[in-house]
């Protein structure tokens, strides 16, 4: 049995595994910050729509993929970042996008195969190209993650004082979804599109049960991920079951084993109790003798 | 040498969606001055703010901070925005809110374990936060949370300290420990311009009162200011201020209130 691990496609599998998992650990606790589980419904979707076409055109469904997600996360960015409109704007592009896919599906020969693998990946499929793919584009995401994280955090978290304090919100919206774009293209290669947020929703959902700590939010959101899917491999190649149910299994025990054991449970007793109020502060009015002065304005 | 002012608004006018907030509004904020602005629903106080922190360009008139056109982003100004409710089970600790006001802004990352930085645990300190500092804040009381927002707004040790209704929804003993904490500051020789619904808890400290109402302005001591005269002139209709147990009621018009914040900002427009 272990001898399966010799094979090529098992270690392309546990490359481009590890590398998309560790992505996915990183972008994710940004999402579930900002409420864009919808936006990242919707960047698969649109992938799907871009898959499908590349299967019809004789193209690798991974290119097609990555430039379709890639042009909705900037279609969803020019066509607003407010939170209200980000809905309506995503569900516009979404509906759309799997419209297209399933006509290109059925007008492809070749339709259930690749329906089957984009909907529900196919990370056993994955050739040496695909890996160094799936290792340029990761390093390239994590990088500019890397690049923009504190300001991101904090437009992410408090918004209002990250514009004061000239933090570009606007830009940092679409670079964002840009990034997400990149996670979203590797995710569905190893769960699909019908699998994605249990990739990039399901680990930091867990992680912040834990802990408050955003250090460890995202080490715990990294494991989570990783775990999963290496696990999820594992026991799809020794079963021959598929590793989207896997790491789906996994990632959803993640989640009710820190639902139960994490302290981040609503509504459970404060850690700390308030520290008394400074009383002992003492102070002066400096009124400054100014006339008033009543100004009329028009109306 | 020629020291500026703190602020400096000359023939200041702002419209907002065809309509004039303020007109012609020429003041001198000193530094170390405390400044209390009020006004009914709509009046643009939070515009005024706005324009002040360069996120909103005058539509006419102009603006100067320290004798500069305001820039968005200067650190010289401390900013303490209208209360928002945060979700009781998002990830952020009252040190991290903290610690966004004193390097949030830098681009990269922070090493994720590393130790906190001095200041903001010095400021959790000195605003008596730092029992409560790892607390989700979303979670804390809204007395907790502005003692927050006030050491967020401070640990970069801002000359200009700028609050929208800070004392919103907050009960009359924490309004103080707010109020003293601000004063203190200002004591220290920082401009504070207060957005308030209510001058009552501010009455020992603030230096003088700009009331905005239907686009015009008065400003001058509280004394000067709140009076039946001056606010039935600047309404346009009878307006009573009573001075009932050393508190200045005003009636006939309202003060307080405060105008829905835009959702996007319209300088970026």
């Amino acid at each position: 049995m272990t001898s399966l691990w010799h094979y090529a496609f098992v270690q392309q599998a546990v490359q481009a595994g590890a590398i998309t998992a560790i992505l996915a650990g990183f972008v994710g606790p940004f999402v579930t910050a900002r409420n864009m589980s919808f936006s990242v419904h919707g960047l698969a979707e649109v992938g799907f729509a871009g898959a499908a076409g590349a299967v019809l055109l004789g193209l690798p469904p991974a290119a097609g993929l990555l430039t379709a997600s890639f042009s909705a996360a900037l279609a969803i960015g020019a066509l607003g970042v407010r939170l209200r409109e980000r809905d309506i704007a995503t569900g516009s592009v979404l509906a759309f996008g799997v419209g297209l896919g399933v006509l290109f599906l059925t007008l492809s020969p070749r339709y259930l195969t690749e329906a089957y693998a984009i909907l529900f990946g196919s990370i056993l499929a994955v050739s040496r190209q695909d890996v160094v793919r799936t290792a340029v584009v990761g390093v390239g995401a994590l990088a500019a993650l890397a690049l923009v994280y504190r300001p991101l955090r904090f437009a992410s978290i408090d918004p209002d004082v990250a514009e004061a304090r000239g933090v570009p919100t606007r830009l940092l919206s679409i670079v964002f979804l840009l990034i997400l774009a990149l996670a979203v293209t590797e995710a569905v290669q190893v769960v699909g599109v019908l699998l994605i947020l249990t990739l990039l929703i399901v680990p930091p959902g867990a992680a912040q049960r834990l802990t408050a700590h955003p250090g460890l939010i995202v080490a715990y959101s990294v494991l989570i991920a990783l775990t999963s899917v290496l696990g999820g491999l594992v026991c799809a190649v020794y079963t021959s079951w598929p590793v989207s149910f896997f790491v789906s299994a996994f990632t959803f025990a993640a989640y009710l084993a820190a639902r139960l054991v994490g302290p981040m449970l609503a509504g459970s007793p404060r850690v700390a109790a308030a520290a008394p109020v400074r009383e002992d502060v003492e102070v002066t009015s400096t009124a400054a003798a100014r006339p008033t002065r009543v100004h009329p304005g028009a109306h | 040498m020629v020291e500026h002012p703190s602020i400096r608004l000359d023939g200041a006018t702002l419209r907002l969606g065809g309509r004039t907030l303020w007109e012609d509004v020429s003041l001198t904020v000193r530094r170390g001055e405390f400044l209390a602005v009020l006004g009914p629903n709509g009046a643009g106080k939070t515009s005024l703010l706005r324009v002040l922190l360069g996120l909103q360009p005058l539509s006419r008139g102009q603006v100067q901070i320290d004798g500069h056109t305001p820039t968005r982003g200067s650190a010289a100004i401390g900013y303490v925005p209208q209360q928002r409710a945060f979700d009781p089970d998002l990830p952020v600790r009252g040190r991290d809110l903290v610690g966004f006001g004193l390097n949030g802004h830098r681009w990269g990352f922070s090493p994720p374990l590393r130790p906190p930085a001095e200041p903001v645990e010095d400021m959790l300190k000195l605003v008596g936060a730092d029992g409560y500092a790892d607390v989700p804040i979303g979670r804390l009381s809204g007395g907790e949370q502005q003692r927050l927002r006030i050491a967020q707004a401070l640990v970069g040790s801002p000359r200009l300290l700028l609050c929208d209704e800070p004392l919103l929804s907050l009960d009359p003993n924490s309004q103080q420990a707010i109020v003293q904490l601000i004063a203190e500051w200002s004591r220290r020789g920082a401009t504070v311009v207060f957005v308030t619904h209510d001058i009552n808890p501010l009455r020992a400290v603030a230096s003088r009162v700009l009331l905005l109402a239907g686009g015009r302005w008065a400003v001058g001591p509280i004394e000067w200011v709140l009076t039946s005269e001056t606010l039935s002139r600047l309404y346009g209709a009878p307006v009573e201020v009573l001075h009932v147990q050393g508190r200045v009621v005003v009636l006939g018009a309202e003060l307080g209130g405060h105008e829905p914040v835009p959702a996007v900002p319209v300088g970026d427009q």
